[in-house]
């Protein structure tokens, strides 16, 4: 039989990154000075397990590791060592250096990483310092000192087992059938001595009360015999001695034991259990992400075929079939269910996000010299799956920045007056059908002056502009292109090209970020999610006869266009004046050339929107609807359309166009022949 | 053809065991602790064999074997631990609880199957 293993890999690698996650939280609970068993008990086992599971699958490099790491945990489980915080530094190395070789074998490029075989030097370090003593102990009868190269041997065995054998499961006829089946000659004679049998009275019907002398021969190693008696060695009296095949037995007595020994007549008894099913009780099962996506677009479509009935339902007379509208109703109420139903498979806890951020906050602090502690709140707040893929990134450069910007030294914080260690509170909560994430520190806050001047300095913002800032917009020149705050490049927080992509990937998952800050006292990041990305909060809006959507959170606000307050600048370029800013504007009819009701700028609807900070005048015909619509795919379905992130369809079985804002811009830069950065930039210059 | 228990906390442990032991032709039955292992052996009466690893959250292999040994129709079954070579003195406390014999990981399907035809 030869069975593939490679099948097996894959649960393997899952598994086993959910052991380094639990050994990594357990490595952070855990309390140095008052080591608690359980906990060393559950990091154990996650190196055990992977060890096991390396060593089946061949993972040898995986296997030699965790080989040492488990040894020395071994060691502290029992007591023969005590764990130390350089003990827990070197696991936490050691769990991101599994992680490593991890997905290097399923890259199947597996090899010794220079990590490893520090890591690894180090533990034999530890363990050869004062290595208590660990021999295994071997106990057999004799014999140990036979060898030889005769490829046929004549062995005599005597097996004089414990009383008790039985009840370990274990069977003389099966162990004397198995050193049968090593035996290839005919030569094989067992004698079983019955005189240890009491009389009936005395007889114990689950004790052994046999033994054996046997004689066989053939091309057996001594170590093959004493494999088959391998589990009944401890505690069995057992000798093995090699025989010439022409000495006559000198075993005493001779009766001849057929293969119906009366004692191990004692079989289990077997009854079955009426009804009762083998219940394996798996509470979780693993589904691929697509089959759930699939589910999930078919319920989108079941949705757009019950908004389509409703509709019609208007149509029926109801004195001619008074429940159709009643049936309707409950079609709807039922689908809704199910959607939210679907739409929760793909939902995981935040927790999934934030147990990174412990091990973060320790390294991160301990390397800033900092005292810093971490809460989490709201750990259960369940968040699509993929969202909550994408905003792992910009959290972790969140909360580096708190760490590495927010709080300060103990002695700074002394001398303000406040307790020397920092607080960064994660926290996570459902609201009005979004995830807010925020992130908060204790530290010294944002500085606005200090803000204001870099911005004036690195060009973002003119000397006048400064002056009429709000707070919001003043802390926002953080997520621009270009500004870090960091007066020196360090390690920790990078060179200040991460907060614009902070933002940025934030509304790339139609969520949106703002910042609180009280100099002195800390600030408050709060980022804003969608629950999901399959289904969007969208405005309905009309340009000649085509519908399209923009996503709610990219829109501003909506408003006339008055004459009075567009320019025009050089190129045709026209801006509006929106209270003390100037906006540049579009006109969705030009961009996707088609007709649209008014040709004059004076009177038309303008939607002002949104991206990466910039802020841009869509004029359109008319604004509808706003309603949840279910995402599909154009690239999936189609091809990727400029201006158009995916599409959908109403209630009425229309396709609508979902707009998406930055890359109207650039095709309407296209157009103008102009470069999407001059259309905002001379806005701001006619400032 | 027997009925096996396989006992293991590593998911990847008992799909390997379990396929390795159909594809002999026995049938198999999985749980993921001990606890969860002693529940399905009072549900279903009678087992043929139980493969069980010994560090396992919960309720570990030795505490299983020891519980299995206290019921009658468990008395005789042949379980077998599924231990590393390291684990030396785990062997011995296996044994005192009752337990038949050991596998010794890492084992290749081959000779899991030929071990368990040694208690079958």
């Amino acid at each position: 039989m030869s069975i593939d293993l490679s099948q097996f890999h894959q649960v393997f690698f899952e598994e086993s990154l959910e052991g380094l996650d639990l050994m990594e939280s357990a490595l952070m609970e855990l309390d140095v000075s008052h080591a608690d068993i359980d906990i060393i008990n559950t990091i154990f086992r996650s190196a055990h397990s992977i060890k096991g599971g390396s060593a089946t699958f061949d993972f040898k490099v995986i296997s030699d590791f965790t080989h040492v790491l488990e040894t020395l945990l071994d060691q502290i489980r029992d007591g023969q060592r005590k764990i130390t915080k350089d003990h827990v530094d070197l696991f936490l190395q050691s769990v991101d250096c599994l992680k490593h070789l991890l997905s290097l074998a399923q890259d199947n490029s597996l090899e010794v990483t220079e990590d490893a075989s520090a890591l690894q030097k180090q533990f034999e370090a530890i363990l050869e310092g004062d290595s208590p003593s660990v021999e295994a102990t071997s106990h057999i009868v004799d014999g140990s000192n036979i060898e030889s190269n005769d490829s046929s041997e004549c062995w005599d065995i005597t097996f004089h087992p414990s009383r008790d054998m039985l009840q370990t499961g274990n069977d003389g006829i099966r162990l004397l059938s198995s050193l049968k089946a090593l035996s290839d000659s005919d030569i094989y004679e067992i004698t079983c001595d019955v005189s240890e049998v009491p009389s009936f009275e005395f007889l114990d019907p689950e004790a052994c009360y046999f033994s054996w002398k046997i004689r066989c021969s053939g091309d057996i190693a001594y170590d093959e015999i004493k494999s088959v008696f391998e589990w009944v060695e401890d505690d069995s009296d057992i000798i093995i001695s090699k025989a010439s095949p022409e000495e006559p037995h000198s075993m005493a007595q001779p009766e001849v034991a057929k293969s119906d020994a009366p004692a191990e007549a004692v079989s289990t008894p077997t009854k079955k259990l009426k009804g009762a099913k083998p219940s394996s009780e798996n509470t979780f099962i693993r589904v691929g992400i697509d089959k759930v996506d699939e589910l999930i677009n078919m319920v989108g479509e079941l949705v757009i075929t019950q908004s389509m009935l409703s509709q019609l339902s208007d149509l029926v007379d109801s004195a001619q079939v008074p429940r159709f509208g009643e049936g309707i109703s409950q079609l709807e109420q039922n689908t809704r269910e199910l959607q939210e139903s679907v739409m929760r498979i793909r939902m995981l806890p935040i927790s999934f996000s934030f147990n990174r951020f412990p091990r973060l906050v320790r390294d991160l602090s301990a390397k800033l010299n900092k005292n810093i502690e971490l809460n989490i709140n709201g750990e259960s707040t369940e968040l699509d799956k993929t969202v909550m893929e994408k905003i792992g990134d910009p959290l972790v450069h969140l909360v580096r920045n708190a760490i590495d910007h927010g709080i300060e030294m103990p002695e700074e914080r002394v001398k303000a007056g406040k307790p020397p260690m920092g607080v960064i509170t994660l926290d996570a909560f459902h609201q009005g059908g979004h995830v807010f994430i925020q992130i908060t520190d204790d530290g010294k806050g944002l500085n606005k002056d200090i803000l204001l001047s870099k911005a004036i300095d690195k060009g973002l913002i003119t000397e006048s502009q400064a002056l009429t800032m709000s707070d919001e917009h003043i802390y926002d020149l953080i997520f621009q292109p270009g500004f870090s705050t960091a007066k020196a490049v360090t390690d920790v927080s990078g060179r200040g090209v991460g907060m614009d992509v902070v933002k940025q990937n934030i509304h790339a998952l139609s969520g949106s970020v703002d910042i609180k800050s009280k100099l002195g006292y800390g600030s408050t990041i709060t980022i804003r999610l969608p629950l999901t990305l399959a289904i969007l909060d969208g405005q309905l809006i009309r340009v000649g006869d085509n519908i399209y959507i923009f996503p709610l959170v990219s829109i501003v606000e909506s408003m006339e266009c008055d004459a009075d307050n567009v320019s025009l600048l050089a190129g045709g370029k026209r801006v509006f004046k929106l209270r003390d800013e100037y906006v540049p504007i579009l006109s969705l009819g030009e961009v996707f050339n088609i007709q649209s009701d008014n040709t004059s700028i004076d009177g038309a609807l303008m939607v002002v929107v949104e991206y990466s900070g910039h802020k841009v005048g869509v004029i359109v015909d008319e604004l509808l609807a706003q309603q949840q619509v279910v995402i599909k795919s154009l690239e999936k379905n189609y091809q990727q359309v400029m201006g158009v992130s995916g599409a959908t369809i109403l209630g009425d079985g229309m396709v609508a166009l979902i707009l998406d804002v930055q890359s109207i811009v650039s095709l309407f830069s296209k157009q103008k022949n102009i470069e999407g950065i001059s259309l905002l930039s001379s806005a701001n210059k006619a400032s | 053809m027997a009925k096996v228990l396989v006992v293991d906390d590593s998911a990847s442990m008992r799909q390997m065991v379990s396929f390795a032991l159909k594809s002999a032709g026995h049938s198999t039955i999985e749980a993921e602790d001990g606890k969860k292992a002693l529940d399905i052996c009072s549900q279903v009466g009678s087992i043929d064999l139980v493969l069980t690893d010994v560090n396992m959250p919960v309720m570990d292999g030795i505490t299983l074997v020891k519980n299995l040994r206290g019921m009658p129709s468990f008395k005789f079954t042949p379980i077998l631990m599924l231990t590393t070579e390291s684990s030396a003195d785990k062997k011995t406390q296996g044994k005192a609880a009752g337990a038949t014999g050991w596998i010794v990981k890492p084992f290749t399907p081959d000779k899991l199957v030929s071990t368990v035809a040694r208690v079958l």
